[in-house]
């Protein structure tokens, strides 16, 4: 017997019994297709959650002041006014350090022409757009030049842009009035969308740093350093480099608390993505679970089966057939129960993973391994239950079987 | 010698808890091509068991057993199967066809596990349909056929791989009397113008009548093995 005759032989046998090899098949087509659509959601889920993630921006550290205690109060992180855009310039030179930003943030109205708007001013630095990995849409954005000159120029983000100019003008060159100042627009930024906060990153105005410390905080200090690294395996050199460097300038020594903290977003990343990992393992764990009951149900169909087909099996021995022929008989069967279960389980996945991504807008995402993983796990399952019932059926006495009623 | 059967001394005990049971006590028996032989005996009498030992169905307890010069205890089940592929014939009472499958498929079935290529199998198959008289049946499936037809069918799928022996087992069990008479003409001619040996077990003794020699088993063991003298027709 080759194997073309006994799949022949075992499709045969399928189609002769469409009603039972289609409810069969039920079980495997229900599992493989929950596999593809939980790993198909997980997938979108974390893939959503690094993208956030890179939006923050890319080998990112972060230096916040600390904190300060006054009269027994101690204010958190932030409190203290310590950092200043000279630690900045200082931290610039160390080694494997990309770029450096002084952040300063204030909320404010501003107002253009006749509408209006609260949002957040943020000064920065020329290299912002570089740390936040962050384009420019239209015009030019902050120059060297802007920050010496303590210029009064602004890039809005795209939220400001429809709040402030809703008729479609392009606001470059247009006047914006912050906290009594007028600002020229230089520029616009591209979409940057939500934050993993949920917070919206293009409701903001930017502005040179030394304008807001200037003209609309009036202090000399600094809310944040964004620093970014040359590569991914230096945030953590770089990171004690700058802790050590602000102790020195801050001229702090060991039992003092440092008036600043570092931090850096990688461990926050990782622990989004592994937390999405885990996630996407445990929804195809589950799923899992429902293609092994399919496998059970094959089996127990398949046992129905050699009882059923014990005169048959007994025939099919007196005619000739080998032991391994029967044995083969019912496991090819299994497999290709299982096979075509598992490719319309496929085909059946990716159309809910599409009805899923239209529906319930969610994000998905199939990882193409995912797909053979499933037809091939479900091939296993066919093999797996197969056996016992086609073991059973090949070891049937020739005698017993043809008497058998 | 053209001995296709040889036992010598055959016995087959079943063990039944602490006692057993003796179904063939010692039995000798030759069978020469082109006989046909008719084994009768009452239920018990280890007429059927003797068929399925010549049939390599089951194995003797002890005793010996040669097959066209090949001894049969020492084959294993694979060479077993082998030879009732290619030497041997089956015809049960309850005909035993594949249901929901065509009568074409059930003759050819025999020669599926003898590797015959698939071109060939269906000359063949019409062939032996064509001898049997059922060759218009052949895409009929089993329930829309009579008995008679059914065991005709039967009797094309032993004869595909143009074995040296077959073994009918009660043929006409569940066939009236004409339908019987009809299906032993058919032995009775496969055996006279093909030369084809059969061995036909039965209890009822106008349907040995068509044998040519009539050997009747009792509680194991062999009564009488006589020439036929008054053929049926």
């Amino acid at each position: 017997m080759n194997l073309r005759a006994t799949l022949r032989l075992a499709i045969q046998a399928l189609v002769r019994n469409k009603a039972r090899s289609l409810l069969t098949m039920l079980g495997i087509v229900i599992g493989v297709a929950a596999v593809i659509v939980t790993v198909a959601i997980g997938a979108g889920a974390r893939v959503s959650v690094q993208q956030s993630i890179a939006s923050l921006g890319s080998n990112l550290i972060v230096v916040q002041p600390g904190s300060v205690t006054q009269g027994g109060v101690r204010t958190g992180f932030g409190g203290a006014s310590s950092l200043t855009p000279q630690d900045g310039l200082a931290i610039a030179q160390l080694p494997g350090v990309a770029a450096v930003s002084p952040i300063v943030s204030v909320r404010s109205q501003v107002v253009a022409g006749g509408n209006n708007w609260q949002t957040q001013i943020t000064g920065v630095a020329p290299t912002y757009t570089f740390i936040k990995a962050w384009a420019l849409a239209s015009g030019r954005f902050l120059s060297e030049s802007d920050v010496a000159s303590i210029a009064k120029v602004a890039v809005l983000g795209q939220t400001v842009v429809t709040q402030l100019f809703p008729g479609g003008e392009s606001p470059i060159g247009k006047t914006v009035i912050i906290k009594g100042s007028p600002f020229t627009v230089i520029g616009t930024m591209t979409v940057l969308g939500q934050s993993g906060m949920g917070q919206d990153q293009d409701d903001v105005v930017l502005v040179p740093y030394s304008s807001a410390m200037e003209r609309l905080t009036g202090l000399t200090t600094v809310n944040l350093l964004m620093i970014s690294a040359a590569t991914a395996a230096q945030v953590n050199p770089v990171q004690s480099e700058v802790v050590s460097l602000l102790a020195r300038r801050h001229r702090i020594t060991p039992p003092q608390p440092y008036d600043f903290q570092v931090r850096n977003l990688q461990a926050f990343a990782q622990a989004a993505s592994s937390t999405g990992t885990v996630m996407e393992l445990l929804l195809a764990g589950v799923a899992a679970v429902s293609l092994l009951v399919g496998g059970i149900g094959i089996m127990n169909i398949m046992m129905v089966s050699v009882t059923e087909r014990t005169r048959e099996i007994g025939l099919r021995m007196a005619v000739g057939a080998r032991a391994r022929s029967i044995l083969n008989q019912f496991l090819t069967e299994s497999i290709v129960l299982s096979t075509i279960g598992g490719l319309i389980g496929v085909v059946v996945g990716v159309l809910g993973t599409i009805l899923v991504a239209l529906l319930a807008k969610w994000p998905t995402l199939i990882p193409p391994g995912w797909i053979f993983a499933s037809v091939g796990f479900s091939a296993m399952v066919g093999i797996f239950f197969g056996y016992y019932p086609a073991q059973k059926a090949a070891h049937l006495s020739p005698i017993e079987a043809l008497r058998f009623e | 010698m053209g001995g296709v059967v040889e036992v010598r001394n055959l016995r087959k005990i079943y063990p039944m808890g602490d006692d057993e049971v003796v179904a063939l006590g010692g039995v000798d028996l030759s069978i020469e091509r082109g006989e046909f032989i008719a084994v009768m005996g009452p239920s018990g009498s280890g007429k059927s068991t003797f068929m399925q030992i010549v049939g390599m169905l089951d194995r003797a307890t002890s005793g010996s057993y040669s097959f066209e010069g090949r001894d049969v205890a020492a084959l294993t089940d694979d060479e077993r199967a082998d030879i009732r592929s290619r030497r041997l014939g089956f015809v049960f009472q309850s005909y035993n066809l594949l249901p929901r499958t065509s009568a074409l498929e059930n003759v050819e079935l025999p020669m599926v596990y003898a590797g015959v290529p698939e071109a060939r199998r269906l000359d063949i198959a019409l062939e032996k349909m064509d001898i049997v008289g059922i060759k218009s049946l052949a895409d009929h499936m089993p329930n829309q056929m009579s008995g008679g037809q059914q065991q005709r069918i039967a009797i094309a799928r032993s004869l595909v791989n143009d074995p040296a022996l077959i073994l009918a087992d009660e043929p006409t069990g569940a066939l009236d009397t004409k339908t019987s008479r009809d299906v032993m003409r058919i032995f009775s001619d496969l055996n006279a113008t093909r030369d084809i040996t059969i061995m036909l077990v039965t209890h009822e003794p106008d349907i040995a009548a068509f044998a040519k020699r009539i050997v009747t088993f009792r509680d194991g063991h062999i009564l009488s093995d006589v020439p036929n003298v008054k053929r049926a027709a």
